[in-house]
């Protein structure tokens, strides 16, 4: 075959089909081939991505406004740390951890501890959103309430933020610590509980280095 | 292929009707969902415009069906200037959000994205069905804000659970912008800031949330659908402006859901974000708030305003050059720097938003930042033009509907885009901002040249869809009359921006230096209304070519992408059990030697494609 | 088709430019110091776009005159592109769309890059809704104190003025703004309420007055009479009402003016108003 590429230009975007692409679909048999259902972990790790990318970009629109309110007027009063928002830091930095835990015994099949450690890490995501609230009622009991000052408005409103998308988070937990444990050889079950895991595990860990983040910018950077 | 090949599918056909057309998983059915309620959101919006150019141009004149319908809004039939500026309120949002947001991208874009890159439906098909039924509730509590504004019973008993309502608008007023603190403090600022302003914040939110879920669909979709063969740089440029306004979307819809959030307790709650101390309506003075920032709003909602622009326009400028090449018969000229382009005006479109806020108080040096680069962005704009021409360049084009409206896609687009050149610069904004040179330059720009894109892309993709054509002469009967009926309307806003006149005025009535700009004022209302009434014979249009249309077979324009190898309308999974492998771009026109005129992506091997011709082969090997 | 279309576009590239050429429609005489470069700016800006849109308009009818599908064997010219061309339009474009931005900042630095030079005739703005009220600090030079909770609409103190001010005394207030011609003016704008925008159309100026802010712009005003002025952000009910007037003083009749306590004060801007046409309707 000849392979003169010079008499048509831009033939850069034609020619043959690049083998072994990575793209969920595809099996090499002529022109033209069958979806199978090979389940792809990929698509649920890029959505992730993607979801976490927006999430972030919520809260950086929140802290701009945050660093732009706490500069432009002198209204500013500063909270004390409510004491229990270190309780919650703590049970947050665990449950990522447990839940690491859980991710990696289930890459090795381990099934019942596994479940064990789902079950602990959720555990521990409920009590950080008690831990949260209690925070809350403490500061209710001192008379600080949403409007009282931009601080108190702010400290409310990224904390609640923060909560609603931990507890999407937490009902993924418990859908994985409920998961009915699929069959040995059903490795269609597997691949997906896995991803699942996976995907979890890395939402958790966001949301995880996320407080760190509120925490710091609420009460350490101003 | 072998028989078992084509009995494997990701989830089976529904069968019921439900399944099938109302809470339907399948993207091509939820594309013509959500096109559904684009034409139902157009026709309110475009309503509402006539309804204004009537009390701009007639000013005082009684209209007794108004009465009928807005008792309070119109007492005598004569409209107030509360109920015209609701209208201009509800206008812009419902143009803005349910119809330049939700037809080219939750429309077309879910019909042919997979469809495009060979797939068989959207990467999450779960969330691509609730991002459309979220849309549809926003758009039900953008009407209900009408509702419970605009009726004096209504406003009466439901408006006051919602944070009272005064009536006699027909929603909210503040403009799509919404500005604070006129949309923060509730009622003291006047009518239209009730329970009406309480929802609008509320249904720009769940739209928000309904868009979000769209993007992450399309850009998973894209990253990981594709099929074999069909490398970034071979997918239809319609396909990069997809992605690139999912990303937009992505990452500007998080930042107005934060501001709407804020604004909504600043309403609710109490808090200051937005509203400053010591603010005095009449008597009433407002000790309940302290040192919020009114600008802050602007920065949050322009952040997410200026992408927004992108938002709208992108997916036609993606289907106008997916249409000027078929219909050119010649392949997209400059398809890297197509596709470079938009990316730029994407990137760009992140960096501008100052360009709205000129005006507004904010430092005079990060008003030249943003002016520059508000020029530059120009540049990319200006090479998607050039690449068009260069498209037609040598074409031989066919004349149908779709490459008309594509055609007045690139004049209107040029048209509105141009005089960006004078509002982007800062000093001249001085003369111009907020006059109606403004309008002109949008509406053209984002509104008209963008609906244009639609109107292109619905004539071209409607026997893809419907199996059916739609009617050609109507269809151009609609073209002739839209494209003068648009330069009507639009260019003389042009002159009255430069002889001053403000926009957002329910009157022109109080000011002496207007009162020669009226013989434009009704020259525009004429001309808006008469393209108004050739839109009605485009609604027709669709629904008598859906079941009389003439039939169309698989690939009646002789195009060359994937959606026209399957059949017209598509099977439940695209491509009936076999996904298609694609060897080469996407617009292989007059491809000299071929056969044919055309190459479809499909088509395996160019040595018999070329069989004879001694000049055509592609480098790879079998 | 292809020929109508090429004739359509052309007509109504034609009549786009000519609205403006014929200049029936166009801005009102400029009275600022700065109007003259900020006009000479937009001239420059409108006769590139211009161009630039005619000539884009003329080439796309001319392909779409030219280049019509003439029967089935009929091909297009396979080609798909020119990176050399690319290179050379995204330069020359990048050159005249980035120059004219850049040309533009002489005019914005100009008003907004500096203080009010020493000695400019001060005016307190205080916006609210419908309404405009300017303040004046009178013979003394000095504004008196204001306060919001001293707002008083009933006993038409609409500003807050603080009587109890010696500063105060002599400081008149009214909704018409009076400014001594060739003498730089500075405004310090404020907003009793919700957005609004100073506009006068002759002056090509405009600034937002945003509560909770204390705006401060100047300019000078050159040719003596009356203007309208407008609110110019969308600001409620009744925006489009939101009128006033601007008087540009010769310098003794404005300094004679602003030594009048606030009775007189009125009567004599009553009369000014009466004295000075506004400016013929083109």
């Amino acid at each position: 075959m000849a392979t003169s590429t010079k008499s048509l230009p831009k033939t850069g975007m034609r020619g043959g089909p690049k083998p072994g692409r990575p793209n969920g679909n595809g099996s090499p048999n002529g022109n033209g081939h069958a979806f199978t259902p090979r389940f792809s972990a990929s698509r649920y790790r890029i959505g992730m991505w993607v979801a976490m990318a927006a999430i972030l970009m919520m809260f950086s629109a929140l802290s701009s406004a945050y660093i732009v309110r706490a500069a432009s007027s002198n209204d500013w009063r500063s909270l004390a740390v409510p004491p229990t928002l270190w309780v919650s830091t703590l049970l947050i930095l665990v449950s990522s951890v447990s839940l690491e835990i859980a991710r990696r015994k289930l890459k090795t099949n381990r099934t019942n501890s596994t479940r064990l450690w789902f079950w602990i890490s959720a555990a521990l995501g409920i009590g950080f959103l008690a831990s949260q609230i209690f925070a809350w009622r403490s500061l209710v009991r001192q008379g600080i309430y949403v409007a009282t000052n931009p601080h108190s408005s702010f400290f409310y409103l990224l904390t609640a933020t923060h909560a609603v998308h931990l507890f999407g988070g937490l009902l993924a937990l418990l859908y994985l610590a409920m998961r009915k444990q699929p069959k040995a050889g059903d490795d269609l079950a597997m691949a997906k509980g896995q991803a699942a895991a996976d995907v979890t595990t890395l939402y958790w860990h966001f949301m995880d280095v996320l407080w760190i983040y509120v925490f710091f910018l609420l009460f350490f950077w101003k | 292929m072998s028989a078992e090949t084509h009995e494997v599918h990701r989830h089976p056909a529904p069968t019921g009707f439900i399944r099938k057309y109302i809470f339907s998983l399948d993207h091509k059915v939820i594309g013509i969902q959500y096109i559904i309620l684009a034409l139902a959101a157009v026709l309110v919006g475009m309503t509402m415009s006539v309804l204004m150019r009537l009390n701009l141009s007639w000013p005082g004149t009684s209209w007794p069906i108004l009465e009928t319908l807005f008792p309070a809004g119109a007492p005598g039939g004569v409209m107030s200037p509360e109920f015209y500026l609701s209208l201009v309120t509800m206008h812009g949002t419902i143009m803005v959000f349910f119809v330049l947001t939700t037809a080219p991208q939750g429309g077309f874009g879910n019909y042919f994205l997979p469809i495009q890159i060979g797939a068989e439906d959207m990467a999450f098909p779960v969330l691509n069905m609730m991002s459309f039924w979220v849309t549809l509730v926003g758009f039900i509590v953008i009407l209900a804000a009408i509702v419970v504004e605009g009726n004096p019973a209504i406003a009466a008993s439901i408006g006051a659970s919602l944070g009272g309502a005064s009536g006699g608008t027909v929603g909210p007023i503040g403009g799509w912008t919404g500005y604070a603190p006129l949309s923060a403090v509730g009622l003291p600022a006047g009518p239209g800031q009730g329970a009406g302003m309480n929802l609008w914040i509320v249904s720009i939110a769940i739209f928000c949330i309904g868009s979000l879920l769209g993007a992450l669909n399309f850009i998973t979709t894209l990253l990981n659908m594709r099929t074999r063969g069909m490398t970034l740089m071979r997918m239809p440029l319609t396909c990069w402006a997809w992605f690139t306004t999912a990303v937009l979307a992505l990452l500007s819809f998080p930042v107005l859901l934060g501001g709407g959030i804020l604004l909504l307790l600043d309403r609710t709650v109490g808090t200051s974000f937005f509203v400053p101390g010591g603010l005095v309506f009449g008597s009433t003075v407002m000790n309940t708030h302290t040192g919020g920032s009114p600008i802050l709003w602007q920065h949050l909602f322009w952040f997410f305003g200026h992408p927004e622009v992108y938002i709208a326009i992108l997916p036609g400028m993606g289907a106008t050059s997916h249409i000027l090449s078929t219909f050119a018969r010649k392949p997209v000229f400059g398809y890297r720097a197509m596709v470079f382009a938009i990316f730029a005006i994407g990137l760009l479109g992140f960096f501008v938003w100052g360009h709205h806020m000129f005006i507004s108080g904010m430092s005079p040096y990060s008003a030249m930042t943003f002016s520059i680069l508000t020029l530059s962005i120009g540049v990319p704009s200006a090479v998607k033009t050039f690449n068009w021409l260069g498209t037609l360049w040598g074409a031989r084009i066919r004349f149908t509907t779709p490459m008309l409206f594509a055609i007045g896609f690139v004049s209107l687009f040029v048209a509105g885009g141009i005089t960006g050149l004078v509002l982007g610069q800062s000093s001249l904004d001085l003369p111009m901002h907020d006059t109606y040179f403004v309008p002109a330059h949008f509406h053209l720009v984002m509104g008209v040249a963008s609906i244009f894109g639609m109107f292109a892309a619905l004539y071209f993709w409607f026997p893809k869809m419907f199996g059916r054509f739609m009617h050609e002469g109507m269809g151009k009967f609609h073209f002739w009359i839209t494209f003068i009926g648009v330069y009507c309307i639009f260019v003389p806003m042009h002159t009255m921006g430069m002889v001053g006149m403000p926009r957002r005025f329910a009157q022109f009535t109080e000011y002496e230096f207007l009162k020669s700009l009226h013989p434009l004022v009704v020259f525009v209302s004429i001309s808006a209304i008469v393209t108004v009434l050739v839109q009605f014979l485009f609604y027709f249009n669709v629904i008598w070519s859906v079941f009389k249309g003439k039939k169309a077979d698989d690939n009646p324009w002789e195009a060359t992408t994937l959606e026209w190898t399957t059949t017209s309308p598509p099977p439940h999974d695209n491509f009936a059990g076999v996904l298609p492998t694609v060897y080469r771009g996407p617009y292989e026109f007059a491809v000299p030697g071929a056969p044919k005129d055309y190459l479809m992506q499909t088509e395996p091997d160019i040595e018999t494609a070329v069989a004879g011709a001694g000049n055509g082969h592609n480098g790879h090997k079998h | 088709m292809g020929r109508a279309l090429a004739v359509i576009i052309w007509i109504l590239t034609l009549g786009s430019v000519s609205l403006f050429f014929v200049k029936k429609w166009w801005f009102p005489t400029g009275i600022s110091s700065h109007a003259p470069a900020l006009d000479r700016q937009f001239l420059i800006t409108i006769i590139v776009v211009g161009v630039a849109f005619t000539a884009a308009q003329v080439a796309l009818g001319w392909m779409v005159w030219k280049y019509r599908e003439r029967g089935p064997s009929d091909r297009a010219t396979y080609s798909h592109g020119s990176n050399r061309l690319e290179v050379i339009w995204t330069i020359v474009t990048a050159v005249i769309f980035i120059g004219l931005g850049v040309m533009g900042q002489s005019v914005w630095a100009s008003l907004h890059f500096n203080q009010a030079p020493a000695g400019a005739f001060q005016v307190e703005v205080v916006a609210q809704q419908f309404q405009w009220n300017f303040h004046y600090s009178g013979r003394d030079g000095v504004f008196g104190r204001t306060d919001p909770n001293l707002i008083d609409d009933s006993a038409l103190n609409f500003i807050g003025l603080d009587e109890a001010d010696p500063n105060a005394k002599d400081d008149t207030t009214h909704s018409v703004i009076a400014i001594p011609e060739g003498r730089p003016v500075e405004l310090i704008l404020r907003s009793r309420d919700v957005i609004h925008n100073f506009w006068v159309p002759q002056l090509r100026f405009k600034q937002d007055l945003v509560p909770g802010m204390a705006i401060r712009v100047h300019f000078t005003a050159n040719r003596p009479g009356k203007y309208e002025l407008a609110c110019a952000e969308l600001c409620g009910q009744l925006h489009f009402k939101m009128r006033s007037n601007m008087l540009v003083l010769p310098a003794d009749e404005h300094a004679e003016l602003m030594s009048l306590p606030q009775e007189q004060f009125q009567t004599r801007i009553g009369e000014l108003l009466n004295k000075y046409p506004l400016p013929p309707n083109n």
